[in-house]
């Protein structure tokens, strides 16, 4: 067993963390407040390919790897969860499916421009009555001479409004229920595509959060992707990926949290000595840094079996299960570490512990997570 | 056109501490860097290359094998290709002797229309080695360069005084010290990373793989003796420096007067 990250990665973690605090931590709590979409992050992070990280070079990527990609999340994330859900988002629910299960013409069409970062991705599986039962999809696309039709609505879609490629899922046949679901590639200006209502959030809110409506949309017959009737079997397999983003995302929030905590605590003085000598303290701290190695084992773990083609689907459930709740965990224990201090926004950490909370809900919730770890087991 | 781009790998020195008893750094667990204005000196180099595709921009360094991250992430950002002067007969060096390896090696590459080097290493802080290679050379050097034009076979520099600066034009081959000034170095990219491991132009040189004055490099051939390193006293203060940008600084401040009821 080897627990030494190879020294692409090394040099990728480095580059990221950099990155992020030299040009993401800056604006963070601005975008936050003002809930603004930070579209000159994403413009910087296209012109050194971190938009396409996983992906070989001949479809537009950095020809890295997926622990790579996790470790890109994770340092974003450390500074702004909202930059960290757009690369996550685009990398893994946007371009992913594409590479997965794309024709040659669809990659090069669409792959190509999203995995440079010229283009950005999105997923639309949810809708108003299709949550958790993704299943129950109400979207329908009926066959039209050289296109389907799709009419309906999503929810919740993330980088909605922003993106420009969106995977949408829809009914082909009512009749044979899962079987019967199919992903197209949308693109943002297809007759009959809009954007309704974008969300004003709890946490990641510069994140943008939105309603996709579908009225007579005309969806040319070549974007259907994969086959017909297997979107279902597409959405789940992508989001076995996509967790594994979601769970450096909480994982980086975790990171983040703890070491804004730790400044605070050596700087901060109460009884004449600083927060850092009290040894209850020291014991919250410690149990915190353990749960977030924890959950930052799981995490690498669950990339590195992506990345080596082993099965991943329990582990990106047990990582995304346990790093979301850490990642609340550790930052709810935070804000109470920095007094009242933490309670306003003269600090990042209230900002932490909103953002913490969407990883235990979005891409499955931490039950879903648990059904999905229990369904392995117990089949 | 063909630049040459010195550069060093520096323990990061915001990490670094010092031995109490021996007053020497403790380097052990302390992050290796690009030395910061080394990598001003290859983003001037490399802004070249992105105007003047035909410019090959070339590494040079010296240090033990372990450099080898520093010349990787050169590469990763844009740099044609390497080259390490790593060897045990260079052991020891001080500026007199590392100059005179470097010298020797860039006259061994030949061909070169600019040697771009950062003004000085942040853990020696001499600015010594770029000034010495343009004496070995025989070729002109402009120093702490905080502005760059390439005109006709020209250079065209202004160099940076306390209170104001020089206007300084001259021929190529030249002789260039970058300051932060002069840019704001881009980041690796992740493409060229993955690439830079992939292909590795990284060249090593031992002291016998190209013809160097022997009686003048490493330990021994280096004229310096250091008789004492130790950490000056530092001033007594309770000065914070608050960090970020001008509203979060002010931010923090507001924070740090609430906290001692000033306001």
């Amino acid at each position: 067993m080897n627990f030494t990250l190879t020294k692409e990665q090394e040099m990728v973690r480095n580059v990221m963390r950099d990155f992020a605090e030299k040009e993401v931590k800056p604006i963070a709590a601005e975008i936050d407040e003002t809930e603004r979409f930070p579209r000159e992050n994403v413009e910087k992070m296209a012109r050194y390919n971190m938009l396409g990280i996983p992906f070989p070079e001949e479809y537009g990527g950095a020809g890295g790897d997926e622990l790579a990609y996790a470790i890109a999340v994770e340092e974003l994330s450390k500074v702004c969860a909202t930059t960290g859900v757009i690369l996550s988002a685009h990398t893994s629910l946007g371009c992913w499916p594409i590479y997965k299960y794309g024709t040659e013409e669809q990659k090069q069409k669409y792959l190509v421009p999203l995995a440079k970062g010229e283009k950005l991705g999105a997923f639309a599986l949810t809708e108003p009555n299709a949550g958790t039962d993704a299943a129950g999809q109400q979207t329908v696309a009926v066959e039209d001479g050289d296109n389907y039709i799709l009419n309906g609505s999503k929810i919740f879609i993330t980088n909605g409004g922003q993106a420009d490629v969106y995977i949408v899922f829809a009914m082909t046949d009512r009749t044979k229920g899962t079987r019967g679901i199919s992903a197209f590639i949308v693109e943002k200006d297809f007759p009959g595509f809009s954007i309704g209502k974008i969300e004003d959030k709890m946490g990641i809110r510069a994140s943008s959060t939105a309603e996709l409506i579908f009225q007579n949309c005309v969806v040319p017959k070549e974007n259907l992707l994969g086959e017909l009737g297997k979107g279902f079997k597409i959405a789940m397999t992508t989001l076995d990926g996509g967790r594994i983003g979601i769970a450096s995302q909480a994982l980086g929030i975790a990171e983040g949290a703890l070491e804004e905590t730790i400044k605070y605590l050596k700087e901060r003085k109460q009884f004449g000595r600083p927060l850092s000598k009290f040894q209850g303290l020291q014991w919250m701290v410690a149990d915190m840094a353990t749960e977030i190695e924890a959950a930052k084992f799981l995490v690498y773990r669950a990339a590195f079996n992506k990345a080596n083609g082993l099965p991943y689907n329990k582990e990106a459930a047990m990582a995304k299960l346990f790093a979301a709740n850490t990642a609340m965990d550790v930052t709810t224990k935070c804000v109470q570490l920095h007094g009242g201090y933490g309670y306003t926004k003269d600090y990042p950490i209230e900002r932490m512990m909103r953002d913490a909370k969407i990883t235990e809900i979005y891409e499955g919730t931490s039950q879903v997570q648990q059904m999905v770890i229990a369904g392995n087991l117990l089949r | 056109m063909n630049i040459i781009v010195c550069l060093k790998q520096v323990p990061d020195t915001n990490e670094v501490k010092i031995d109490p008893v021996k007053g020497t750094l403790i380097r052990e667990g302390v992050p290796s860097i690009i030395n910061p204005d080394d990598r001003n000196a290859l983003e001037e180099a490399l802004r070249i290359k992105d105007a003047n595709p035909d410019t090959k921009v070339t590494i040079l360094s010296m240090g033990p094998p372990q450099a080898d991250v520093a010349l990787k992430e050169a590469l990763a950002m844009g740099a044609d290709e390497a080259i390490l002067l790593s060897d045990r007969a260079f052991a020891g060096s001080d500026t007199w002797a590392t100059s005179t390896a470097i010298a020797g090696a860039i006259k061994n590459i030949g061909d070169y229309d600019i040697i771009f080097c950062g003004r000085q290493a942040i853990d020696g802080d001499t600015a010594q080695v770029g000034p010495q290679i343009a004496e070995h050379l025989g070729i002109p050097q402009i120093t702490y360069v905080k502005e760059l034009e390439i005109l006709d076979g020209k250079v065209r520099a202004k160099r940076a005084l306390e209170d104001g600066y020089f206007v300084i034009e001259s021929e190529m081959p030249v002789l260039l010290t970058a300051i932060k000034e002069l840019n704001e170095p881009r980041y690796p990219s992740i493409k060229g990373i993955y690439k830079a491991y992939r292909e590795n132009k990284v060249t090593v040189w031992t002291a016998n793989d190209y013809e160097v004055d022997r009686d003048n490099i490493g330990l021994d051939g280096s004229p310096t003796q250091v008789s004492k390193s130790f950490t000056p006293q530092g001033k007594a203060s309770a000065v914070e420096m608050l960090e970020g940008s001008s509203k979060e600084a002010a931010r923090a401040l507001v924070v740090r007067l609430k906290e001692r009821k000033i306001i």
